[in-house]
């Protein structure tokens, strides 16, 4: 039981080093231990070491948290749309909730785009209604009795995102000047600096992903399906819209402030699944950090690959993601899985 | 320990449950047998809460069991389903735990007791050594104690079984069914089985109630209900009953 947290812990901690020791320059291990020790003595840097530590201060550490944070909330509402829908080819991607948040994050920047505390803490919250708006649809698409076919779930959710980008396209284009800010921003990445969008995130994904880390049992029981699940005790309509409230608050805060970003929620709790076994009260946690330290990896990979230039990590994701979700579907077809 | 009263039921305009009245005390296994599409499923159904009742009354102990929260109900009366497809991630361990549910607190917290429960559960099946397994890797006889167990877990006075033996050989139904008997006995349970092999019924129940087209045509003792007549009337096909050699149950044989 405490073998694969304490593997995730080691993965993520790697990740947060790299992704503040690597960037247009590069902050040695040694050199970030003679910060940290010299802060906490309290003593004045030197010179090199004190622009460092300003840029790890300034830059690095928000863009990490940043990464960090989206990461964990794309893993942690991907393996609860797995186990909502009992499908493993949901993700907030595929299923259309990102592209979803994605428009609602939009119209509240077409409004107004001030940079305020306030004016950022609405966009989430766009994000989020129109996120749980896409969901809804998406799964009345699909819905076939009770059941959620891969197919019909996959196609409603992939017709329901192109429509929710259409708009958003249709949108950024009439808002002429800040075209060139919310292309990078949707196409995933730490466009947005510094520590304020961190600070804005963060009261949405500890609700959301807090709800998540206790709907263990829940989707546990959802797996036997719904009738067996509300035999051996769980209310389940409940159960399901509180899943599916707090996923999409996740994916939502997630979308609002580093793009769409997609295949780090099927990818990081399939990878996990197989690894470590289909209980939730294990998977979703390993998903929150799992997801947390590949999108670091990634994102370390985006500064890296065609330095000085970054690339948008959402780019560096799909070009993994792609192929494996196609190794999943054909895996899903030869063989009745998971 | 569980009595249904006048029980109607219906899936929208068509009714489905006529009237359904019957009674299983606590420690013995009734049988409800009949042809396809009689009801059996639907009353198990509307008896764990799944679907509504339109009419009537489901009590035990004196409470109405659908005015209860699905979580209350958990704790009188537990299901051991159809085999069904089973998520084949789960270990045998983890699936039997979920019978705990209605024990557990908001947070899912799992206690040592809880874990004494799983435990007992699983040796009362026989299926102790199975605890790490898989149960995609199960057979389909596996797979069915393990589902007993889960509901053994669930430490219910009432047990509802839906066609339990459907798609086991043979000697996994006998020994599925003579353990549940065995249970129902021991433990004092009331046990209600839907089974369409009407001799595994006659041999392992203590009584059996006929439904036909939703209404119960006869119920009483094997040798009272599996009646030439009653059954070649019921299944609209001529049967001869003789007796089993040694136990002396009835035998019914289609001509």
């Amino acid at each position: 039981m405490r073998r694969p947290f304490f593997l995730a812990l080691i993965f993520l901690s790697l990740a947060i080093l790299l992704s503040v020791a690597i960037g247009s320059v590069f902050i040695s291990p040694a050199e970030l231990w003679q910060i940290a020790s010299g802060w906490a003595r309290g003593a004045a840097l030197p010179d090199p070491l004190q622009t460092f530590a300003f840029i790890i201060l300034a830059i690095r550490l928000p863009r990490t948290a940043l990464i960090a944070l989206t990461g964990a909330a794309l893993g942690g509402s991907g393996a609860a749309y797995q186990g909502l829908f009992r499908n493993p080819l949901a993700d907030p991607y595929l299923i259309g909730v990102a592209s979803g948040a994605g428009l609602g994050a939009v119209i509240a920047m077409s409004v107004r785009w001030p940079y305020s505390f306030w004016g950022l803490m609405a966009i989430p919250l766009a994000a989020f209604v129109t996120a749980l708006l896409t969901v809804f649809l998406v799964y009345w698409l699909a819905r076939v009795g009770g059941s959620v076919p891969t197919t019909n779930l996959i196609l409603a959710g992939v017709a329901v995102g192109a429509f929710a980008t259409a708009l958003t396209s249709f949108l950024m284009l009439r808002s002429q000047g800040e075209l060139r800010r919310a292309l990078a921003w949707l196409l995933g990445g730490g466009s947005q600096t510094g520590w304020v969008p961190v600070l804005t995130m963060l009261p949405y994904l500890l609700i959301g992903v807090g709800v998540l880390l206790f709907s263990g049992h829940a989707l546990n029981l959802l797996q036997f399906g719904d009738e067996q699940a509300q035999q051996l005790g769980l209310p389940v309509t409940r159960a399901k819209t509180v899943i599916l409230v707090a996923a999409s608050l996740t994916t939502a805060a997630a979308v609002a402030f580093s793009g769409i970003i997609g295949f780090i929620g099927l990818i990081v709790p399939h990878v996990m699944r197989m690894w470590w076994g289909g209980d939730y009260r294990r998977l979703i946690p390993l998903s929150i950090l799992g997801g947390a330290a590949s999108l670091l990896v990634a994102d370390v990979l985006a500064r890296v690959v065609l330095s000085p230039q970054e690339l948008p990590v959402g780019i560096l994701t799909a070009l993994a993601g792609a192929p494996f979700f196609l190794w999943v579907l054909r895996r899903a077809k030869n063989q009745g899985f998971w | 320990m569980l009595k249904l009263h006048n029980l109607s039921v219906s899936y929208g305009a068509r009714r489905v449950l006529h009237e359904v009245s019957l009674d299983v005390q606590a420690g013995e296994v009734v049988a409800l047998i009949g042809p396809n599409g009689a009801g059996k499923s639907t009353l198990m159904r509307a008896v764990s809460g799944v679907i509504p009742a339109e009419g009537g009354r489901i009590r035990t102990n004196g409470d109405d069991l659908p005015a209860l929260s699905p979580m209350q109900r958990a704790r009188y009366l537990a299901v051991v389903p159809q085999s069904a497809a089973l998520p084949p991630a789960f270990t045998v361990w983890e699936t039997v735990l979920l019978g705990r549910t209605p024990y557990l607190n908001f947070l899912g917290q799992v206690s040592p007791a809880d874990r004494e429960t799983v435990r007992r559960a699983l040796e009362r099946v026989d299926a102790l050594e199975l605890a790490e397994r898989r149960v995609g890797e199960l057979s389909g006889g596996e797979q069915q104690r393990v589902l007993l167990a889960r509901a053994l877990a669930q430490s219910t006075p009432i047990l509802l079984l839906d066609e339990p033996t459907a798609h086991l050989d043979l000697q996994y139904q006998a020994s599925l069914l003579s353990l549940v008997r065995e249970l129902a006995h021991t433990d004092n349970l009331a046990v209600l089985a839907a089974l369409h092999d009407l001799n595994l019924a006659a041999r392992y129940a203590d009584r059996v109630v006929l439904l036909v087209e939703g209404r119960v045509i006869a119920s009483g003792s094997p040798q009272q209900v599996l009646r030439p007549d009653l059954i070649s009337q019921a299944y609209d096909w001529p049967v001869q009953v003789v007796r089993h050699p040694f136990s002396d149950s009835p035998l019914v044989l289609p001509d």
